[in-house]
């Protein structure tokens, strides 16, 4: 991973106190903003990444050089405009790409490794809200996520409920189900089993877990595409090869791909990050959190509107999470829309061109 | 919201007309909302504060796209996760007839609802009693206008049926009203005269 310096990065005024009763001194936080902030400061719209995505939603990426992962949603004139919001993204800690993570330096001036303590979705956002103050930001016009950063955007609206006004979860839950869990469990033992990794302890090396990262990205790829969508991109068409080789090439498109998907995630990302982030994502529950409940989460929550969308091939977050945060948001008198969209593409979905997703977000944001 | 509104639908007009006589910032659910014409209006003629149920996706993200809180689900299921007493009013138009249990849809508009409004094509219009009584053949007229095996109405009702099915809930009927042609008639034999009629109820 080449670690490129962030455009713009805030240091946190104090320390961030966690949940695992920890506290991370000195911390700072990377993002980028798009559009003009109003006079009044009333049109800035939160953004959060998921789990590998970052700060840059709508430029190019400094490391890779793509496209910003959400251009065809963020711009001038797009669903969320950026000629009337102020958008703000920014890379959650625990993350690599500017803000304070377990491949930053920690106060010995080496990297923390696994020395940086455990985080959660709600120290993330901790994060963010301190991001925030610093911009002088009161109250959000919106707050939109989808997959974690839709976990982000709920745990925003139910411990700072004052700080937006519009929360659009796309593709989330409001827990990480057995499942999620078990599938994190296996990309994580994958890094950990790469003898690269050396407990964490890689930075000043010239081994590096990649063969375990990109093995779980692999796994963690598929469970962001639908079979339907696999079998629709690949189905049983071989690569480069007129037959079988009888060996454990990539004789197949599909392997191929992911053999490509792992190792260019490699030079992107972070192993020790991706370790802490899905950590941050199994433990999330946010009816846990308060009291068991998923409706006390929100019972402070009355001034937001709240729009919940799901799409029908997500197995990876599927309708039935989406409903369960849907039921607990009546339950309390919350105003919330909820549409389940049809898609082939499973949860990778909200990333991919979706006319009506487009309706739906510049809608809710602008109704 | 600067969009231009069509008129409401007749039965949707009389509901809109009673509830803003109950004054401001009211609480309605509108099951089976549509495009949500019946909610914007009361959202912005009347400053209530409207919630909607709509099964068909597209319908639900035309509402979300005009600032509506629409939630896509099954008024059959999803009634169940609403509070008591939750709204000031339920309304439910021209959907009883689909409902899998009326009497149960009943149950569940009086009790997450103050007052609940239902509208319903009457099955004992003389058009639809002469369709099948000379026709011989499952009616469809301008008030049915789909045919018996695409019909989404699976439990066909008439004004007496539901004056009978408020009855053994005990329910209280306050107001009612009777369209024939989409214009209001008056109430005698209304059984045979009108096709369609809306009910304002209490428990």
């Amino acid at each position: 991973m080449n670690v490129t310096p962030p455009t713009r990065s805030h240091a946190l005024a104090g320390d961030l106190p966690l949940d695992s009763g920890q506290t991370l001194v000195g911390a700072r936080i990377a993002y980028e903003t798009y559009g003009e902030l109003a006079e009044d400061r009333s049109n800035a719209v939160l953004i959060c990444h998921a789990l590998t995505g970052d700060q840059y939603v709508a430029s190019t990426h400094p490391a890779t050089g793509k496209p910003g992962w959400w251009e065809r949603m963020v711009g001038p004139g797009k669903p969320i405009d950026t000629d009337r919001f102020h958008v703000i993204c920014a890379n959650v800690i625990g993350s690599c790409m500017g803000s304070t993570g377990p491949a930053s330096d920690g106060p010995d001036g080496k990297p923390y490794g696994m020395r940086f303590p455990v985080i959660t979705i709600r120290d993330m956002v901790r994060g963010l809200v301190a991001l925030l103050g610093g911009l002088g930001i009161e109250r959000l016009h919106g707050v939109v996520g989808g997959s974690m950063g839709g976990m982000q955007a709920l745990s925003l609206a139910a411990n700072w409920p004052e700080r937006a006004g519009r929360v659009l979860v796309i593709a989330s839950t409001a827990r990480h189900s057995a499942q999620n869990i078990a599938f994190h469990e296996v990309g994580r033992q994958a890094i950990m089993a790469d003898p690269g990794w050396a407990a964490g302890d890689y930075y000043s090396s010239d081994a590096r877990p990649d063969n375990g990262l990109a093995v779980a990205r692999m796994a963690a790829h598929i469970t962001y595409l639908s079979e339907e969508g696999l079998t629709r991109k690949f189905g049983r068409r071989l690569q480069d090869r007129e037959a079988t080789s009888f060996s454990f090439d990539a004789d197949f498109q599909v392997e191929s791909y992911l053999r490509y998907q792992g190792s260019g995630f490699t030079q992107r990302f972070d192993a020790n990050s991706y370790l802490y982030i899905t950590r941050a994502m199994d433990y999330f529950d946010l009816a846990e959190e308060h009291g068991g409940k998923l409706a006390n989460a929100f019972a402070r929550s009355r001034h937001a509107r709240f729009c919940i969308v799901s799409f029908d091939t997500d197995w990876l977050y599927p309708t039935t999470e989406s409903r369960h945060i849907v039921h607990a948001l009546n339950a309390t008198g919350n105003r919330v829309s909820f549409v389940e969209l049809s898609a082939p593409n499973g949860h990778d979905s909200f990333l991919l061109p979706h006319e009506q997703l487009d309706r739906v977000v510049h809608g809710f944001l602008n109704g | 919201m600067a969009e231009s509104r069509t008129p409401l639908r007749f039965d949707l007009a009389v509901i809109a007309d009673a509830i803003a006589g109950y004054g401001p910032d009211r609480m309605v659910l509108d099951i089976g909302c549509g495009d949500g014409a019946l909610m914007a209006a009361l959202q912005g003629d009347s400053g209530c504060d409207a919630r909607g149920i709509e099964i068909d996706a597209a319908l639900v993200e035309r509402c979300v796209a005009r600032g509506l809180s629409v939630v896509q689900g099954d008024a059959n299921i999803d009634l169940a996760e609403y509070p008591d007493k939750a709204f000031d009013f339920a309304v439910l138009s021209q959907t009883l007839q689909t409902a899998t249990r009326p009497d149960l849809m009943l149950d569940e508009l009086l009790r997450v609802g103050e007052r609940a409004f239902v509208s319903f094509p009457n099955f004992a219009h003389w058009r639809t009693r002469a369709a099948l009584m000379f026709g011989g053949r499952m009616p469809v007229t301008s008030a049915l206008p789909v045919s018996w095996y695409e019909t989404q109405n699976i439990h066909h009702v008439t004004i007496d049926d539901f004056r009978d099915l408020a009855r053994e809930k005990r329910a209280v009927i306050e107001r009612s009203w009777f369209f024939a042609r989409e214009r209001a008639i008056s109430p005698v034999g209304a059984n045979w005269r009108a096709e369609f009629a809306v009910f304002q109820l209490s428990s």
